[in-house]
Protein backbone atom coordinates (compact mmCIF):
# COMPACT_ATOMS: atom_id res chain seq x y z
CA UNK A 1 0.00 0.00 0.00
CA UNK A 2 3.09 2.37 0.49
CA UNK A 3 4.53 1.48 -2.69
CA UNK A 4 2.34 3.60 -4.61
CA UNK A 5 4.36 5.67 -6.96
CA UNK A 6 1.82 7.08 -9.26
CA UNK A 7 -1.29 9.08 -7.88
CA UNK A 8 -3.97 10.76 -9.14
CA UNK A 9 -3.29 14.48 -10.46
CA UNK A 10 -4.61 17.16 -8.36
CA UNK A 11 -7.20 18.36 -10.69
CA UNK A 12 -8.72 15.74 -11.15
CA UNK A 13 -8.81 14.69 -7.62
CA UNK A 14 -10.51 17.97 -6.88
CA UNK A 15 -13.15 16.85 -10.59
CA UNK A 16 -14.17 14.02 -8.80
CA UNK A 17 -14.37 15.81 -5.26
CA UNK A 18 -16.54 18.13 -7.82
CA UNK A 19 -18.56 15.05 -9.62
CA UNK A 20 -17.54 16.27 -12.89
CA UNK A 21 -15.48 13.83 -14.30
CA UNK A 22 -17.56 10.95 -16.40
CA UNK A 23 -18.30 7.55 -14.67
CA UNK A 24 -15.81 5.56 -16.27
CA UNK A 25 -13.16 8.09 -14.70
CA UNK A 26 -14.95 8.12 -11.54
CA UNK A 27 -14.98 4.72 -11.60
CA UNK A 28 -10.99 4.48 -12.00
CA UNK A 29 -10.35 7.20 -9.11
CA UNK A 30 -12.82 5.53 -6.74
CA UNK A 31 -10.76 2.38 -7.14
CA UNK A 32 -7.29 3.90 -6.65
CA UNK A 33 -8.81 5.81 -3.52
CA UNK A 34 -9.81 2.69 -2.10
CA UNK A 35 -5.99 1.18 -2.14
CA UNK A 36 -4.37 4.52 -1.70
CA UNK A 37 -4.43 6.63 1.60
CA UNK A 38 -2.78 10.00 -0.20
CA UNK A 39 -5.04 9.85 -2.42
CA UNK A 40 -7.28 9.35 0.13
CA UNK A 41 -6.55 12.09 2.32
CA UNK A 42 -6.13 14.18 -0.76
CA UNK A 43 -9.79 13.69 -1.91
CA UNK A 44 -10.88 14.53 1.65
CA UNK A 45 -9.21 17.33 1.98
CA UNK A 46 -10.90 18.93 -1.49
CA UNK A 47 -14.05 18.20 0.61
CA UNK A 48 -13.60 19.94 3.13
CA UNK A 49 -12.89 23.08 0.66
CA UNK A 50 -16.15 22.27 -0.83
CA UNK A 51 -17.54 22.28 2.75
CA UNK A 52 -15.98 25.63 3.65
CA UNK A 53 -17.58 27.22 -0.29
CA UNK A 54 -21.15 25.54 1.16
CA UNK A 55 -21.11 26.89 4.68
CA UNK A 56 -19.92 30.46 3.15
CA UNK A 57 -22.92 30.05 0.83
CA UNK A 58 -26.38 32.63 1.65
CA UNK A 59 -29.37 30.86 3.18
CA UNK A 60 -32.49 29.98 0.73
CA UNK A 61 -35.48 30.11 2.01
CA UNK A 62 -36.92 26.16 3.22
CA UNK A 63 -40.71 24.74 1.95
CA UNK A 64 -42.34 25.27 5.48
CA UNK A 65 -43.44 21.39 6.14
CA UNK A 66 -39.73 20.48 5.23
CA UNK A 67 -37.70 20.53 8.50
CA UNK A 68 -41.18 18.41 10.22
CA UNK A 69 -40.95 15.89 7.37
CA UNK A 70 -37.29 15.47 7.97
CA UNK A 71 -37.38 15.39 11.77
CA UNK A 72 -40.31 12.90 11.41
CA UNK A 73 -37.99 10.77 9.16
CA UNK A 74 -35.71 10.11 11.82
CA UNK A 75 -37.03 7.07 12.97
CA UNK A 76 -37.98 5.13 10.15
CA UNK A 77 -36.06 3.00 8.31
CA UNK A 78 -33.80 4.46 6.08
CA UNK A 79 -32.27 2.55 3.30
CA UNK A 80 -28.49 4.04 3.29
CA UNK A 81 -26.35 3.03 0.61
CA UNK A 82 -24.12 0.79 2.13
CA UNK A 83 -19.97 1.32 0.47
CA UNK A 84 -18.58 -1.38 -1.34
CA UNK A 85 -16.74 -3.96 -0.52
CA UNK A 86 -13.42 -5.10 -1.84
CA UNK A 87 -13.42 -8.67 -3.71
CA UNK A 88 -9.93 -10.61 -3.99
CA UNK A 89 -7.75 -8.22 -6.09
CA UNK A 90 -10.47 -5.93 -6.82
CA UNK A 91 -11.75 -2.94 -4.74
CA UNK A 92 -14.95 -2.09 -3.99
CA UNK A 93 -15.82 0.04 -6.74
CA UNK A 94 -14.55 -2.66 -9.48
CA UNK A 95 -16.30 -5.38 -7.75
CA UNK A 96 -19.64 -3.00 -7.57
CA UNK A 97 -19.35 -2.52 -11.19
CA UNK A 98 -18.65 -6.52 -11.82
CA UNK A 99 -22.51 -7.26 -10.39
CA UNK A 100 -20.07 -8.90 -7.42
CA UNK A 101 -19.42 -11.62 -9.57
CA UNK A 102 -16.01 -12.80 -11.47
CA UNK A 103 -14.49 -11.09 -14.65
CA UNK A 104 -16.23 -12.29 -17.51
CA UNK A 105 -13.38 -12.00 -19.60
CA UNK A 106 -13.19 -11.96 -23.43
CA UNK A 107 -10.07 -13.67 -25.69
CA UNK A 108 -8.39 -10.78 -27.76
CA UNK A 109 -5.53 -13.07 -29.14
CA UNK A 110 -1.89 -13.15 -27.66
CA UNK A 111 -3.24 -14.18 -24.17
CA UNK A 112 -4.83 -11.17 -23.62
CA UNK A 113 -8.27 -10.88 -22.48
CA UNK A 114 -10.65 -8.16 -21.81
CA UNK A 115 -14.31 -7.78 -19.50
CA UNK A 116 -15.97 -4.44 -20.74
CA UNK A 117 -17.63 -3.38 -17.44
CA UNK A 118 -19.89 -0.21 -19.19
CA UNK A 119 -19.44 2.12 -21.85
CA UNK A 120 -21.59 5.03 -23.24
CA UNK A 121 -21.43 8.32 -24.71
CA UNK A 122 -19.05 9.50 -22.57
CA UNK A 123 -16.14 6.96 -22.17
CA UNK A 124 -16.25 3.10 -21.14
CA UNK A 125 -14.38 1.13 -18.80
CA UNK A 126 -12.64 -2.59 -18.99
CA UNK A 127 -10.77 -4.97 -17.38
CA UNK A 128 -7.88 -6.04 -19.40
CA UNK A 129 -5.39 -9.00 -18.52
CA UNK A 130 -2.08 -9.52 -19.96
CA UNK A 131 0.02 -12.97 -19.45
CA UNK A 132 3.98 -12.01 -18.36
CA UNK A 133 5.78 -10.61 -20.88
CA UNK A 134 2.76 -9.81 -23.17
CA UNK A 135 2.53 -6.53 -24.77
CA UNK A 136 -0.46 -4.32 -25.46
CA UNK A 137 0.33 -3.70 -29.02
CA UNK A 138 1.67 0.03 -29.78
CA UNK A 139 -1.69 2.06 -29.58
CA UNK A 140 -2.72 5.16 -29.39
CA UNK A 141 -6.04 6.11 -28.38
CA UNK A 142 -8.73 9.09 -28.67
CA UNK A 143 -9.06 10.83 -25.41
CA UNK A 144 -7.57 10.35 -22.34
CA UNK A 145 -7.11 6.81 -20.55
CA UNK A 146 -6.55 6.05 -16.70
CA UNK A 147 -4.48 2.72 -16.51
CA UNK A 148 -5.08 1.08 -12.58
CA UNK A 149 -3.11 -1.65 -11.94
CA UNK A 150 -4.84 -4.81 -9.54
CA UNK A 151 -2.93 -7.37 -9.50
CA UNK A 152 1.16 -7.84 -11.83
CA UNK A 153 2.59 -5.15 -13.47
CA UNK A 154 3.69 -3.45 -16.29
CA UNK A 155 6.38 -1.24 -18.03
CA UNK A 156 6.00 1.19 -20.54
CA UNK A 157 7.81 4.04 -22.15
CA UNK A 158 6.49 6.02 -19.02
CA UNK A 159 7.80 3.75 -16.24
CA UNK A 160 6.81 1.19 -14.09
CA UNK A 161 3.54 -0.13 -12.85
CA UNK A 162 2.65 -2.03 -9.88
CA UNK A 163 -0.44 -2.77 -8.20
CA UNK A 164 -2.40 0.48 -7.09
CA UNK A 165 -0.55 2.75 -9.37
CA UNK A 166 -2.42 4.71 -12.25
CA UNK A 167 -1.26 5.82 -15.14
CA UNK A 168 -2.65 8.84 -17.30
CA UNK A 169 -2.66 8.75 -20.81
CA UNK A 170 -3.39 11.42 -23.07
CA UNK A 171 -4.27 11.56 -26.72
CA UNK A 172 -0.27 12.03 -27.74
CA UNK A 173 0.85 9.11 -25.72
CA UNK A 174 1.49 6.02 -28.38
CA UNK A 175 2.90 3.33 -25.81
CA UNK A 176 3.65 -0.46 -25.74
CA UNK A 177 2.86 -1.75 -21.68
CA UNK A 178 4.30 -5.03 -21.52
CA UNK A 179 3.41 -6.77 -18.26
CA UNK A 180 5.92 -7.48 -15.91
CA UNK A 181 7.14 -11.54 -14.84
CA UNK A 182 5.39 -12.92 -12.61
CA UNK A 183 1.51 -12.98 -12.41
CA UNK A 184 -0.53 -11.93 -15.70
CA UNK A 185 -1.03 -8.54 -14.76
CA UNK A 186 -5.14 -7.51 -14.69
CA UNK A 187 -5.52 -3.34 -14.93
CA UNK A 188 -8.66 -1.32 -14.76
CA UNK A 189 -8.68 0.63 -17.76
CA UNK A 190 -10.77 3.85 -18.80
CA UNK A 191 -11.30 6.33 -21.47
CA UNK A 192 -13.20 9.49 -22.00
CA UNK A 193 -13.74 8.43 -25.54
CA UNK A 194 -16.33 6.51 -26.82
CA UNK A 195 -15.68 2.83 -27.93
CA UNK A 196 -15.63 2.81 -31.84
CA UNK A 197 -17.49 -0.23 -32.34
CA UNK A 198 -20.53 -1.28 -29.94
CA UNK A 199 -20.41 -4.83 -28.47
CA UNK A 200 -22.90 -6.44 -31.04
CA UNK A 201 -20.89 -5.96 -34.03
CA UNK A 202 -19.05 -9.06 -34.92
CA UNK A 203 -15.92 -9.81 -33.33
CA UNK A 204 -14.00 -10.55 -36.64
CA UNK A 205 -15.01 -6.83 -37.99
CA UNK A 206 -13.57 -5.23 -34.80
CA UNK A 207 -9.81 -4.11 -34.43
CA UNK A 208 -7.85 -6.77 -32.08
CA UNK A 209 -7.98 -4.08 -29.51
CA UNK A 210 -10.98 -1.77 -28.89
CA UNK A 211 -9.00 0.48 -26.73
CA UNK B 1 -9.21 16.78 63.77
CA UNK B 2 -7.32 15.88 60.21
CA UNK B 3 -4.01 14.57 60.80
CA UNK B 4 -1.30 15.96 58.55
CA UNK B 5 -1.59 12.69 55.62
CA UNK B 6 -4.96 13.32 55.44
CA UNK B 7 -4.96 16.76 53.90
CA UNK B 8 -1.70 15.86 51.55
CA UNK B 9 -4.76 12.98 50.50
CA UNK B 10 -7.35 15.74 50.41
CA UNK B 11 -4.85 18.16 48.36
CA UNK B 12 -3.74 15.19 45.83
CA UNK B 13 -7.31 14.68 45.19
CA UNK B 14 -8.35 17.91 44.80
CA UNK B 15 -5.51 18.25 42.13
CA UNK B 16 -6.45 15.14 40.16
CA UNK B 17 -10.17 15.96 40.24
CA UNK B 18 -9.70 19.93 38.98
CA UNK B 19 -11.12 20.91 35.94
CA UNK B 20 -8.17 21.15 33.27
CA UNK B 21 -7.66 24.43 32.11
CA UNK B 22 -6.99 23.99 28.37
CA UNK B 23 -5.80 27.14 26.34
CA UNK B 24 -6.75 25.98 23.12
CA UNK B 25 -9.86 26.54 21.35
CA UNK B 26 -12.90 24.38 21.32
CA UNK B 27 -14.40 22.56 18.69
CA UNK B 28 -16.82 24.39 16.48
CA UNK B 29 -20.39 23.81 17.04
CA UNK B 30 -21.32 22.19 14.36
CA UNK B 31 -18.48 19.28 15.26
CA UNK B 32 -20.48 19.21 18.70
CA UNK B 33 -23.66 19.05 17.55
CA UNK B 34 -22.80 16.11 14.86
CA UNK B 35 -20.67 14.30 17.95
CA UNK B 36 -23.86 14.50 19.98
CA UNK B 37 -25.90 13.01 17.05
CA UNK B 38 -23.29 9.84 16.57
CA UNK B 39 -22.94 9.36 20.50
CA UNK B 40 -26.08 10.63 21.65
CA UNK B 41 -28.73 9.90 18.99
CA UNK B 42 -29.54 13.79 20.09
CA UNK B 43 -32.34 15.03 18.18
CA UNK B 44 -32.24 18.28 19.40
CA UNK B 45 -28.73 18.69 17.98
CA UNK B 46 -29.91 17.10 14.55
CA UNK B 47 -32.56 19.74 14.25
CA UNK B 48 -29.58 22.35 14.65
CA UNK B 49 -27.27 21.17 12.41
CA UNK B 50 -30.62 21.18 9.76
CA UNK B 51 -31.74 24.84 10.20
CA UNK B 52 -27.67 25.46 10.01
CA UNK B 53 -27.30 23.14 7.19
CA UNK B 54 -30.76 22.69 5.11
CA UNK B 55 -30.96 26.47 3.61
CA UNK B 56 -27.77 26.62 2.68
CA UNK B 57 -27.35 23.37 1.14
CA UNK B 58 -30.72 24.07 -1.00
CA UNK B 59 -29.49 27.54 -2.24
CA UNK B 60 -25.70 25.79 -2.85
CA UNK B 61 -27.00 23.13 -5.30
CA UNK B 62 -29.88 25.79 -6.84
CA UNK B 63 -26.70 27.30 -8.19
CA UNK B 64 -25.46 24.03 -9.48
CA UNK B 65 -28.86 24.48 -11.43
CA UNK B 66 -31.75 22.11 -9.53
CA UNK B 67 -35.31 23.82 -9.56
CA UNK B 68 -36.30 24.21 -5.48
CA UNK B 69 -38.52 21.22 -5.43
CA UNK B 70 -35.60 18.64 -6.31
CA UNK B 71 -33.00 20.89 -4.29
CA UNK B 72 -35.30 20.22 -1.74
CA UNK B 73 -35.41 16.50 -2.37
CA UNK B 74 -31.54 16.40 -1.99
CA UNK B 75 -31.73 18.28 1.34
CA UNK B 76 -33.88 15.78 2.78
CA UNK B 77 -32.01 12.53 1.15
CA UNK B 78 -28.38 14.01 2.52
CA UNK B 79 -29.80 15.05 5.83
CA UNK B 80 -31.02 11.97 6.68
CA UNK B 81 -28.00 10.59 5.24
CA UNK B 82 -26.09 12.25 8.00
CA UNK B 83 -28.38 10.97 10.78
CA UNK B 84 -27.85 7.29 9.98
CA UNK B 85 -24.29 7.39 8.50
CA UNK B 86 -23.38 9.37 12.09
CA UNK B 87 -21.99 6.74 13.51
CA UNK B 88 -18.74 7.20 10.85
CA UNK B 89 -18.01 10.66 11.73
CA UNK B 90 -14.02 11.04 12.39
CA UNK B 91 -13.66 14.73 13.19
CA UNK B 92 -10.29 13.99 13.17
CA UNK B 93 -10.28 13.38 9.45
CA UNK B 94 -13.35 15.26 8.16
CA UNK B 95 -15.45 18.89 8.94
CA UNK B 96 -19.55 18.01 8.71
CA UNK B 97 -19.72 21.02 5.75
CA UNK B 98 -17.00 18.60 3.87
CA UNK B 99 -19.30 15.56 5.00
CA UNK B 100 -22.45 17.36 3.78
CA UNK B 101 -20.68 18.58 0.72
CA UNK B 102 -19.87 14.91 -0.69
CA UNK B 103 -23.02 13.02 0.38
CA UNK B 104 -25.10 15.71 -1.51
CA UNK B 105 -22.53 15.57 -4.91
CA UNK B 106 -22.91 11.63 -4.33
CA UNK B 107 -26.85 11.93 -4.50
CA UNK B 108 -26.94 14.72 -6.94
CA UNK B 109 -25.16 12.58 -9.41
CA UNK B 110 -27.01 9.19 -8.67
CA UNK B 111 -30.09 11.57 -9.73
CA UNK B 112 -28.68 12.70 -12.69
CA UNK B 113 -27.75 9.02 -14.00
CA UNK B 114 -30.30 7.09 -12.38
CA UNK B 115 -27.28 4.74 -10.93
CA UNK B 116 -25.12 5.01 -8.08
CA UNK B 117 -21.60 6.63 -8.53
CA UNK B 118 -18.90 4.73 -7.87
CA UNK B 119 -17.72 5.62 -4.70
CA UNK B 120 -14.28 4.62 -2.69
CA UNK B 121 -14.60 1.50 -0.36
CA UNK B 122 -15.02 2.81 3.87
CA UNK B 123 -12.13 2.29 5.97
CA UNK B 124 -13.66 1.35 9.02
CA UNK B 125 -17.10 0.10 10.40
CA UNK B 126 -16.61 2.98 13.08
CA UNK B 127 -13.82 5.64 13.95
CA UNK B 128 -12.86 5.08 17.78
CA UNK B 129 -15.29 6.56 19.88
CA UNK B 130 -13.01 8.50 22.09
CA UNK B 131 -11.19 10.23 19.44
CA UNK B 132 -7.76 12.24 19.85
CA UNK B 133 -9.17 15.51 20.77
CA UNK B 134 -6.51 17.37 19.44
CA UNK B 135 -6.79 15.69 15.81
CA UNK B 136 -10.15 17.10 15.58
CA UNK B 137 -8.74 20.45 16.80
CA UNK B 138 -5.77 20.65 14.75
CA UNK B 139 -7.93 20.06 11.46
CA UNK B 140 -10.51 22.58 12.45
CA UNK B 141 -7.98 24.92 13.14
CA UNK B 142 -6.32 24.44 9.42
CA UNK B 143 -9.85 24.53 8.16
CA UNK B 144 -10.27 28.30 9.73
CA UNK B 145 -6.85 28.76 7.98
CA UNK B 146 -8.91 28.24 4.64
CA UNK B 147 -11.21 29.87 5.35
CA UNK B 148 -9.65 33.08 5.75
CA UNK B 149 -7.72 32.68 2.85
CA UNK B 150 -10.74 32.10 0.71
CA UNK B 151 -12.10 35.04 1.93
CA UNK B 152 -8.83 37.18 1.12
CA UNK B 153 -8.64 35.77 -2.45
CA UNK B 154 -9.97 38.36 -5.24
CA UNK B 155 -13.21 38.02 -6.11
CA UNK B 156 -12.31 36.74 -9.86
CA UNK B 157 -10.13 34.30 -8.24
CA UNK B 158 -13.05 32.58 -5.72
CA UNK B 159 -15.40 32.58 -8.45
CA UNK B 160 -12.74 30.41 -10.12
CA UNK B 161 -13.12 27.89 -7.31
CA UNK B 162 -16.43 28.28 -6.51
CA UNK B 163 -17.28 27.13 -10.04
CA UNK B 164 -14.65 24.61 -9.76
CA UNK B 165 -16.35 22.94 -6.82
CA UNK B 166 -20.02 23.78 -7.84
CA UNK B 167 -19.39 21.53 -10.92
CA UNK B 168 -19.24 23.68 -13.50
CA UNK B 169 -15.70 23.06 -14.72
CA UNK B 170 -13.98 19.93 -16.19
CA UNK B 171 -10.78 18.46 -14.78
CA UNK B 172 -8.84 19.91 -17.90
CA UNK B 173 -10.18 23.39 -16.79
CA UNK B 174 -9.20 23.31 -13.07
CA UNK B 175 -6.20 24.63 -11.68
CA UNK B 176 -4.26 22.90 -9.73
CA UNK B 177 -2.68 25.60 -7.91
CA UNK B 178 -5.42 27.69 -6.33
CA UNK B 179 -2.91 29.14 -3.56
CA UNK B 180 -4.78 27.99 -0.85
CA UNK B 181 -3.82 25.74 2.13
CA UNK B 182 -4.82 22.71 1.09
CA UNK B 183 -1.88 20.93 1.75
CA UNK B 184 -1.39 21.42 4.89
CA UNK B 185 -5.01 19.84 5.68
CA UNK B 186 -3.99 16.93 3.61
CA UNK B 187 -1.22 16.10 5.82
CA UNK B 188 -3.30 16.69 8.99
CA UNK B 189 -6.40 14.10 7.75
CA UNK B 190 -3.02 11.44 6.70
CA UNK B 191 -2.16 11.14 9.86
CA UNK B 192 -6.22 10.89 10.64
CA UNK B 193 -5.88 7.92 8.36
CA UNK B 194 -2.27 6.93 9.99
CA UNK B 195 -4.10 6.51 13.40
CA UNK B 196 -6.88 4.62 11.83
CA UNK B 197 -5.02 1.87 10.09
CA UNK B 198 -2.79 1.55 13.05
CA UNK B 199 -6.38 0.94 15.30
CA UNK B 200 -7.39 -1.40 12.68
CA UNK B 201 -4.35 -3.51 12.82
CA UNK B 202 -4.63 -3.79 16.44
CA UNK B 203 -8.37 -4.43 16.34
CA UNK B 204 -7.39 -7.30 13.92
CA UNK B 205 -4.78 -8.85 16.05
CA UNK B 206 -6.66 -9.30 19.55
Amino acid sequence: MTDIRHHIPEPMLAAYAAGTLPRAFELVIAAHISLCDECRAGLEAHEILGGALLDDTPCADLSEGLADRVMGLLDAPCAVREAPRRKGIYPGPVAEAMRNGAPRWKKLGMGVRQDILFHDKDGSARLLYIPPGAAVPDHGHRGTELTLVLQGAFNDETGYFGVGDLEVADEELEHTPTAAPGDPCICLAATDAPLRFGPLIPRLLQPVFRI
Amino acid sequence: MLSDGDIVLERLETRKWAPVTDPAPALSQQTEWILAVRDARDKVAFARLFAHFAPRLKAFVMKGGLGSGQAEEVVQDVMLTLWNKAHMFDPGRAQVSAWVYQIARNRQIDMQRRENRPVPEELAEAPDPDPDASAALALEQETDRLRRALASLRPEQREMIQKAYLGELTHQEIQAQTGLPLGTIKSRIRLGLERLRHELKHIRQT
